[in-house]
């Protein structure tokens, strides 16, 4: 995440090769075919399931397995089981969305606050927090959501299961990316700045937000982009926190009903999920290039990349 | 005149600051940090309520009642009251004879090992690849290795429940009929890595781009071959991206339990986490549900600790 050089030569692009197989083995900077070949199988096998997957939320008949033709049966075209027609898929959906925006209104300004005052306060107390809030990133999810459960069952004033539960767990659960990606963005633009605002008479939140603030903002940007996809696929504490069918986002609603002979509008459900996700990644790509424009170093993607 | 010599004691030219005392520097901490208080306060309060607690309301419904009608469990907040009946019963059925939750146990071991050793098999490769020579293509190929980050792990299983049906595509292209989904260790195993591999590609992709080809030309100019190269420079250059990345994966299969319910669906592959998932629901299990949880816990703790030491490390925590 620290800026790196980049390698100054390419290894395999050496002049004098010599020919032949025997030339090929004795290269000693070619690149190794077996790992050209594993990349290669690695990207067909994760990446065909779900594109047969997407496929076949077009077929025309009930199958999810032979193919019946095209249509958007499954989407719309259908007046009961479309996901456009039938209530329990059509709720799943807007759930989904609406647990993802109001997640990824809260944690990023908490995360991004938090972020900041554990940066620059010095003490145990920051400190620990901190600590418990890298333990929140890596606790296995299972646990949390399990733990969530108890405290809303058995302790519970405010939080009820559904909606407010279901995002009080995931803000807690995502809380870690924004804190992680801005203070890695913190260390890099390090404390100058801000130093020479306030030299030339800033005061103390005018230096942050006029000068830090826009200098974070291509990682409080990959926040909210990878808050949103992730809240989106979320399962574990989604399911553990709703409270009946209304407030089962799309990925419980597969948990459910993928082992009992459901139709392909399930596919369709899971590729508009899906195409939100992308949508939003791209979308997140461009503004992140737009954002980070003029910038030195490494090209976009492999930034947004390391921010994960 | 004799006043005149006394010199300036050190306690005089401190005195200011000694009558501005506790207050006076509790003044200049409050006007040194009150911002950042003000910003790190709502995150810290919010870990606080909905982390801290609940982890310790997990300790006290482990250790505590249970309603003898209700069969609800009724949480001991003071731990000198706690006891450890629902602990005592859990470690009974793993260790004791009827152990029926002793298999379960061993079997979660065995899946993530194997499921961590198949995926870094297949991740460690793959990121090299992108790392070192994919050239012009990098970005292009790092997007189709995230992409499985953006597909839900749920749509990823429902694929492969597709296509492992009794009547999908593999067994139509096998022209078998092999009943793929009903308590299958191996495809359990093979979901597993399917799902978490991405996972694991990342950290290793940021680890490995990190270091410089100039260590690896090195050696090769001082006589090592290719082998040798990978096993003396490269490999120990990559562990710290190897045990984190291991790390970021075994932790959440840790408390898998919708692979094997989705994949398997029989008891015969189930693992700790369907034993959580199969007792939290049920009235009256809520603290054998804890139990396993606190044991999950106490399992991961170790690695949980060293990963967070280690990206400390890093710097990304002060």
């Amino acid at each position: 995440m620290t800026v790196l050089q980049r390698p100054p030569v390419e290894l395999n692009t050496v002049p004098h090769r010599r020919r032949g197989m025997r030339g090929w083995w004795e290269d000693p900077w070619r690149a190794p075919r077996f790992l050209q070949f594993i990349t290669i199988g690695y990207l067909l096998w994760s990446l065909l399931p779900v594109v047969v997957a997407v496929i076949f939320s077009f077929n025309a008949g009930k199958s999810r397995t032979v193919w019946q033709g095209f249509s958007f049966r499954w989407y719309w075209e259908d007046p009961v089981r479309s996901v456009w027609h039938d209530d329990t898929l059509h709720t799943a959906l807007v759930h989904t969305f609406v647990l993802g925006i109001l997640t990824t209104i809260i944690t990023v300004p908490l995360g991004v606050a938090f972020a900041l005052g554990v940066d620059r306060w010095h003490g145990r107390l920051p400190s620990g927090a901190n600590f418990v809030m890298l333990l929140s990133f890596v606790i296995p999810e299972t646990l949390l959501a399990v733990a969530l459960l108890f405290l809303v069952t058995e302790v519970s004033q405010p939080l009820e299961l559904g909606t407010t539960a279901q995002v009080a767990g995931l803000v807690t659960f995502q809380l870690s990316y924004p804190v992680v990606i801005v203070r890695a963005r913190l260390l890099t633009i390090g404390k100058q700045y801000e130093e020479a605002a306030v030299d030339l008479g800033a005061s103390p939140i005018g230096a942050i937000r006029r000068v830090l603030l826009p200098m974070l903002a291509p990682a409080i940007f990959v926040s909210i982009v990878l808050v949103f996809a992730d809240v989106v696929d979320d399962f574990v504490i989604v399911r553990y926190l709703s409270s009946d069918g209304s407030t089962e986002p799309v990925s419980v609603k597969i948990y459910n009903t993928a082992r009992a002979a459901p139709t392909p509008a399930l596919n369709a459900l899971a590729t508009l999920v899906l195409l939100a996700s992308l949508l939003s990644v791209v979308l997140g790509l461009v503004v992140f290039r737009w954002l980070s424009r003029g910038e030195r170093g490494r090209s976009s993607i492999e930034s947004f990349a390391e921010g994960l | 005149v004799s006043a005149t010599l006394t010199p300036v004691s050190p306690p005089q030219a401190d005195k200011p600051r000694s009558d501005a005392g506790v207050g006076g520097r509790i003044f200049a901490w409050v006007k040194r940090n009150w911002l950042w208080v003000v910003f790190a306060l709502p995150g810290i309060v919010w870990l606080l309520l909905l982390f801290v607690i609940p982890l310790y309301v997990v300790f006290t419904i482990v250790f505590g009642q249970i309603d003898p009608i209700f069969r609800t469990p009724l949480p001991v907040w003071n731990p000198i009251e706690w006891n450890t009946v629902a602990f005592d019963d859990v470690f009974k059925h793993i260790f004791g004879s009827d152990g029926y939750f002793g298999p379960a146990l061993l079997r979660t071991l065995i899946f993530v090992v194997s499921a961590s050793v198949l995926c870094l098999v297949i991740a460690y490769p793959v990121a090299y690849f992108t790392a070192r020579y994919a050239g012009r293509h990098r970005g292009l190929l790092l997007a189709a290795l995230i992409a499985p980050f953006w597909i839900s792990y749920m749509m990823r299983m429902l694929a492969w429940v597709n296509l492992l049906q009794n009547d999908g595509l593999i067994n139509r292209a096998l022209h078998a009929n092999v009943d793929w989904l009903s308590g299958r260790p191996i495809v359990v195993i093979l979901g597993l890595v399917y799902g978490y591999v991405p996972y694991m590609i990342l950290p290793l992709y940021a680890g490995l781009d990190r270091f410089s080809p100039n260590v690896l030309e090195a050696a090769r100019d001082l006589g090592a071959g290719r082998l040798e190269t990978f096993r003396r420079v490269t490999l120990p250059l990559s562990m710290p991206a190897i045990i984190a990345a291991v790390l970021l994966t075994c932790l959440p299969m840790l408390g898998d339990y919708f692979t094997n319910d989705l994949l398997s669906a029989s008891p015969s592959t189930s693992m700790v986490g369907n034993l959580i998932n199969n007792s939290v629901l049920v009235p009256g299990q809520t603290g054998q549900a804890g139990a396993f949880v606190l044991l999950v816990l106490l399992v991961s703790l170790a690695p949980m600790l060293f990963y967070v030491r280690s990206a400390r490390r890093e710097g990304l925590a002060s």
